[in-house]
């Protein structure tokens, strides 16, 4: 029994750690599968992540930070856009530009703001997003197996994590049954064939973006106001490069994206759950060595040496119309 | 698309561009309640005018041109390496492990040219694997790049916190290298030669970078070698058509790419620190991707380039004891801007530019 609870915990933090990379991976993927790369989720999570925290602490409520990093991350989106779409600019350049402005900015702004060295205050009860407890959770948990898997497992999470797993079954079905994804898929595959059909491919790539910016906005906040309790500097950490590596895992198809995005996130966990813990035969976990697992792994199937990766085929090419 | 005469195109544009970076740099500034006129004049004097603050800035500078040198030459065959943080550190790697086995058995004359060559090789040997997987089984080397930098940190908190660390120590750093391994600094030649100088941490590394400038001048303007990877970048049926080796070209260039980013790690280790502390590249790998853009990855531009940004960080430090809400981030953001505006928005300026001249 007490395994059982252990295990319960330990998919628990999964699905906690897996939340952000889960609607990241989902951010790059519309974006990508749209023909732009995009590298700068880290910096797009790192901006929401601090605007979220800023406005929560300021005004005390977390849905008006929750807004408002929506909104900083589908300005950075469209940014990107501008740079990569409208000016045929480098995309990757363009990313990492964003990455680079988004750790500078939060900073300088965080202590004009805050004078805390960089940090907002530590988030109060109200100003972050609580557990949301799911209806007879409390009844349901003491049924044998089922009830704790219901209790904590399923039940008593923040609602970004919710907004996360809504995200993917979402977004398979724009990409796979709407007008809207078929259109976002072909601009990434051949944007010739969507512009002779007389449609924009301009204007569909700026809504890729724009809606990258948008899941990136929900992750960010989810970092400083429900997982954490306010912004600390670097909060992102990578978790946007994680993401990346999940997509790609993912070969760009929502639910292997899922998958590896609670692969990834269950690497985490265990290692966070390992952490000075002695193996049999090993001796102390090597908890650096699981946390880079995620990379390693991502490069391993990018070498084609077990799967095959296959971006969409105008990815990173700017479309230029014939005249 | 529009052409620019070379004058416009070289240093108008790259002009406008930077004072585009630095216009919405004031801005953030002034919107900080602070004064940008007198936080640009802070830095200029933080950069150039105070006492030892030139030595400072070359300090920097140094770390720079190897960087940039080393995105330039893996851009020349339009690889995009992104890993130059990752390769410095295992650069750093390489030289410390060479100094700590070394360094109270062989003079500085041997010592130090193994230790330079132990940071270029494993520094290129962490390039190898990307630029390989690149030429021989398609993988995309951005990607690559990026998850071998995530690998490198990883792998350097556990040696640093582990069979590297200093006995008897609690912080990730090794014990100091011995004085055979440390390159000489400047102020002790100047003083050895009469001069007065101000202790600052510019050693002989700098002018190893500036070889290293030439030598990356020579190797892709002078040689046959050079020519075919230009070729490469400019378009690789054609190179191949040529008979080209595309996929060696490739496994070279980054080879070199990452031996250069390696010796950042001279300039840092064996010149300044004397030791290898954990991250120790703060983010100058990732600069180096800013000054090969901005030096439009030319041997003259990059060294123009890296002195620019030599003194925007050697200023920027100023700004920290100047100004109460200023910090050194500030420089991240500018440098970030930087890359925006010269680098994705490169081309903005260009028809706008091309029809103003045509007028004219």
């Amino acid at each position: 029994m007490e395994d059982f609870i252990a295990i319960i915990r330990l998919l628990d933090a999964t699905l906690r750690l897996s939340a952000p990379l889960i609607l990241c991976a989902m951010a790059g993927l519309i974006s990508e599968r749209a023909g732009v790369i995009d590298i700068g989720l880290e910096g797009k999570l790192l901006a929401s992540a601090f605007a979220s925290a800023a406005v929560a602490s300021l005004t005390g409520s977390p849905w008006l930070g929750l807004l408002t990093a929506i909104g900083v991350a589908m300005a950075l989106g469209a940014l990107h856009g501008f740079a990569c779409i409208t000016h045929r600019g480098e995309q990757i350049i363009s990313g990492v530009a964003i990455n680079i402005v988004a750790s500078g900015l939060t900073v300088v702004l965080g202590i004009a703001i805050f004078a805390e060295g960089g940090q907002t205050p530590i988030l109060g009860r109200t100003e972050r997003f609580g557990p949301v407890d799911l209806p007879l959770s409390e009844t349901l948990s003491e049924v044998p197996v089922l009830g704790p898997i219901y209790a904590e497992l399923i039940s008593g999470h923040t609602v970004p994590v919710y907004l996360a797993l809504l995200a993917v079954p979402l977004i398979w079905w724009m990409l796979y049954r709407t007008t809207f994804g078929l259109r976002l898929r072909a601009v990434g595959e051949m944007p010739a064939a969507i512009d002779s059909a007389g449609v924009s491919v301009t204007w569909l790539r700026y809504r890729a973006v724009i809606l990258a910016g948008l899941l990136c906005g929900i992750a960010g906040a989810y970092l400083s106001t429900a997982h954490g309790a306010g912004f600390v500097r670097e909060m992102s950490a990578g978790k946007g490069f994680i993401a990346l590596a999940a997509m790609i895992f993912g070969n760009w198809r929502p639910v292997p994206v899922l998958l590896a995005c609670l692969l990834f996130g269950f690497l985490e966990a265990s290692a966070a759950r390992l952490q000075g813990v002695d193996l049999p035969l090993i001796g102390p976990a090597p908890v650096e060595i699981i946390l880079v697992l995620p990379y390693v792994v991502t490069v391993i199937l990018l070498a084609g040496f077990f799967g095959k990766s296959i971006p969409p085929k105008a990815l990173g090419t700017p479309y230029v119309k014939e005249r | 698309m529009t052409t620019l005469p070379r004058w416009a195109d070289l240093g108008l544009i790259p002009l406008l561009n930077l004072s585009l970076a630095f216009l919405v740099s004031g801005l953030v500034v002034a919107a900080i309640g602070e004064d940008p006129i007198k936080a640009i004049t802070v830095m200029i004097q933080g950069a150039f005018v105070y006492d030892g603050s030139l030595g400072y800035t070359l300090y920097y500078t140094t770390n720079f041109i190897f960087t940039g040198l080393a995105v330039s030459v893996a851009y020349k065959a339009m690889l995009f390496n992104i890993g130059g943080e990752g390769q410095a550190y295992l650069g750093g790697l390489g030289a410390v492990i060479v100094c700590l086995a070394l360094d109270s058995i062989l003079p500085a004359i041997l010592l130090i040219p193994l230790a330079i060559a132990g940071a270029a090789l494993f520094g290129a040997l962490w390039a190898l694997i990307p630029g390989w997987l690149q030429a021989y089984r398609g993988s995309h080397i951005v990607i690559t790049t990026i998850m071998f930098n995530f690998i490198a940190a990883g792998m350097m908190v556990s040696l640093l916190g582990g069979p590297l660390q200093r006995v008897g120590q609690s912080s990730p750093q090794t014990r100091n290298i011995g004085e055979a391994g440390q390159l000489p600094f400047i102020h002790d030649i100047g003083r050895a030669m009469g001069f007065e100088a101000t202790t600052t941490p510019l050693n002989l590394a700098f002018p190893l970078a500036l070889l290293a400038c030439l030598g990356v001048w020579v190797l892709i303007w002078r040689t046959r070698w050079g020519y075919a990877l230009r070729a490469l970048g400019h378009s690789q049926p054609a190179a191949v058509y040529a008979g080209i080796p595309a996929q060696r070209m490739i496994v070279v260039a980054m080879l070199i790419s990452g031996a250069l980013a390696g010796c950042m790690a001279v300039n840092e280790i064996l010149g300044a620190q004397h030791k290898m502390v954990l991250n120790f590249t703060a983010g100058y790998g990732f600069t180096g991707i800013a000054v090969a853009l901005m030096g439009r990855t030319h041997p003259v531009g990059i060294i123009l380039a890296a002195l620019l940004f030599g003194a925007i960080y050697q200023g920027g430090a100023e700004l920290n004891f100047e100004f109460r809400t200023i910090t050194r981030e500030m420089v991240l953001l500018i440098q970030g801007l930087i890359i925006l505006f010269s680098g994705a928005l490169a081309l903005m300026f260009v028809p706008w530019l091309g029809r103003a001249l045509r007028r004219g």
